[in-house]
């Protein structure tokens, strides 16, 4: 209904004012009308009379201008009457003025200032409650597990499996790949360094510390996370949101023996694999870089890392690999479990899982770091 | 009194793979009636409203919507023709990561330019024309129970004051006391804006209540007609649709209503 755009007018007849408005009064034009509306100029005149005979269309926005046109010559003083209003709209006109009044709430906003600190604080209490909660968390993982010992079969064997499948066996090529390319970054820019010094062949060295002890671990760790941290908080986030969870409850099944404890022990056991894997084939690259650029028979390059590398690096990467591990399968299982309020509840808990999990990764990384200097490891 | 048909269908073919939906569907639907759709499971109400809004490409057949042929209109013009009609799905289907103001916003926003208090104001104006409280505007969808939704996708279905508004099971998943309110509303606020409203449904007491008259999806076709009619119609689905326990319950409760 492509009608005419709308009109309204004012002419004093006799003492009385006549607004007249006409065409069409819809929310297609109402950008245009409620200019119109805002110019007209109120006085507080006797009586006021609108007259809608011209109008062709209508909807609720039309009626909602045209009454809040009346209530600024109300709110000027004059009294409003209506004419030539159509039988038809007349239904609309008792249902605009039934529901209108209600004032829009918009999100207030205070002083910016106290808003900020209002936020540290909440955020501060907030991280402060889950803290608490996560502990809470750990507890009862670990009590569960220590009531798995008693009767085996609720390891869930079967589960067990498929979650080393999905979080081991299917990461190796990507981690397998990025450990390659660090392995070739870092021999790259060892020996680029190294070479001002004249000291090129501690690249070997340089690899041979810092795969094993941080770099291995510490990458396939982030990689996990973002890989399977954030898949355990969407699959059990999405089985809260379809009820799944109470389901299991409402049956006597328990969640943490059937969901988390699985998630938990699959880690424990394919992220050691995986540093392995990392750190291995991160030597590998290693290697195939600092024979190109170096220019190292493949055997001076063995000789020299059978020199530098000592069980202790590997030792101190392989010892944080399980403790990651189960960092980033509890705050994944507990983020899963903290799920509501649908869709956006998962993926917003999903983001805040990864995040987490490495943050508290790194956290682990430098707690360890201190201990292991402490020991003079 | 052909312009009085809103939605007209001729000879509407829907085939999915082998299994035909709809062969040779005529269906016309007037200005200013409650038309509801009635069919068991599997035989293509979804599927025929999702056609009607030009969501799916039938295999055959034309359809009419507001008097110009959907199949054949450009991208502009079907925005402009889906603007004259409001959909309410299943459960609402409301934008999560949205306020309700915002929702019943989102059609002005993209459709027309107004001023934000403008919008303001017309979203509180319809938040209150589908009975929620004020309170409820600045919420998110998935703080609201599931009648409130469906108000809140009402709410956002007539934000362009539509002329047809398509309801998918509208008092599905509400309890006795809310459908029942929720059917009086539709039928206030269609008579309040002349609205044209296509219903599915298998809510018996809302047919009873609020239908002028009821689609019923059988063999492939539809038969409109009253209720009066359907139930003199001797077809087995029809006649256990509108014979069975449920409907005699239903249509003993509208009677002693009345009556």
């Amino acid at each position: 209904m492509t009608s005419e755009s709308g009109w309204i007018r004012e002419a004093e007849t006799g003492g009385r004012l006549v607004v007249a408005a006409g065409g069409g009064w819809t929310v297609a034009g109402a950008g245009a009308l409620e200019g119109l509306v805002a110019a007209l100029t109120p006085k507080a005149t006797q009586d006021v009379a609108f007259d809608l005979s011209g109008i062709s269309a209508l909807d609720t926005a039309g009626v909602w201008l045209l009454r809040q046109a009346a209530h600024r010559y109300e709110a000027a003083g004059a009294s409003v009457s209506w004419q030539g209003v159509a039988q038809r709209f007349e239904p609309l006109f008792e249902l605009v003025a039934a529901n209108e009044g209600h004032k829009p709430e918009r999100p207030r906003r205070g002083n910016a200032v106290f808003a900020a600190i209002a936020r540290l604080g909440q955020t501060t209490v907030e991280a402060g409650h889950e803290a608490v909660a996560l502990t809470a968390f750990i507890g009862l993982a670990m009590i569960t597990g220590i009531r798995a010992f008693a009767r085996p079969r609720r390891f869930r064997l079967v589960s067990l499996t498929n979650q080393i499948e999905q979080t081991g066996l299917n990461a190796l090529p990507i981690v397998g790949l990025m450990s390659f390319l660090i392995g070739v970054v870092l021999a790259y820019q060892g020996a680029i360094q190294l070479r001002k010094f004249g000291a090129e062949f501690l690249t070997i060295d340089m690899l041979a510390i810092t795969i094993p002890r941080e770099i291995g671990v510490l990458l396939t760790s982030i990689m996990v996370a973002g890989r399977s941290g954030s898949a355990f908080t969407a699959q059990i986030g999405t089985m809260k949101v379809n009820e799944e969870i109470a389901a299991m409850q409402a049956l006597g099944l328990d969640p943490m023996e059937i969901l988390v404890l699985p998630r938990i022990n699959a880690l424990i056991i394919t992220l050691p694999i995986l540093t392995l894997f990392s750190v291995f084939v991160g030597m590998v690259g290693g290697a195939a870089m600092a024979i190109v650029s170096l220019d190292m028979a493949a055997v001076q390059f063995l000789n020299r890392l059978q020199e530098a590398m000592t069980l202790n690096h590997f030792m101190v990467g392989m010892v944080k690999a399980p403790v990651f591990a189960y960092l980033i399968a509890v705050v994944g299982c507990y983020q899963g479990l903290r799920v509501s309020g649908g869709a956006e509840g998962v993926g917003r808990l999903t983001t805040r899982s990864v995040v987490l999990s490495i943050f508290l990764v790194i956290v682990a990384d430098a707690v360890f770091s201190i201990m292991f200097a402490a020991m003079g490891i | 009194m052909s312009a009085d048909v809103v939605i007209r269908i001729r000879g509407l073919v829907n085939q999915f793979g082998k299994q035909v939906i709809h062969d040779g569907l005529d269906l016309d639907v007037m200005r200013g009636e409650v038309l509801g759709l009635v069919g068991g499971s599997g035989t293509g109400k979804s599927v025929l409203m999702n056609t009607v809004l030009g969501l799916n490409r039938p295999r055959a057949g034309t359809i009419e919507l507001l008097g110009v042929d959907v199949a054949r209109l450009d991208a502009a013009a079907r925005a402009t023709t889906q603007t004259r009609c409001g959909v309410l799905f299943q459960d609402g289907a409301l934008f999560s990561s949205l306020s309700v103001t915002e929702n019943v916003q989102a059609p002005m926003r993209e459709h027309l330019r107004l001023d934000q208090a403008l919008m303001d104001e017309l979203a509180a104006l319809k938040i209150a024309m589908v009975g929620l409280p004020p309170d409820a505007g600045p919420k998110r969808p998935s703080e609201l129970s599931g009648g409130m939704r469906k108000r809140a996708g009402l709410a956002r279905a007539l934000a362009l004051d539509p002329e047809i508004v398509f309801l998918d099971e509208p008092t599905a998943g509400l309890d006795p006391i809310g459908a029942a309110a929720f059917d009086s509303l539709i039928r206030d606020l269609q008579q309040s804006l002349g609205l044209t409203v296509v219903m599915v449904t298998h809510d018996l007491d809302s047919l009873i209540a609020i239908c002028d008259r009821i689609a019923v999806l059988v063999d492939k076709k539809v038969r409109v007609g009253t209720m009066a009619e359907h139930m003199s119609d001797s077809h087995p689905w029809i006649q256990e649709y509108f014979h069975g326990p449920r409907a005699r319950a239903s249509l003993e409760a509208a009677d002693g209503g009345t009556g």
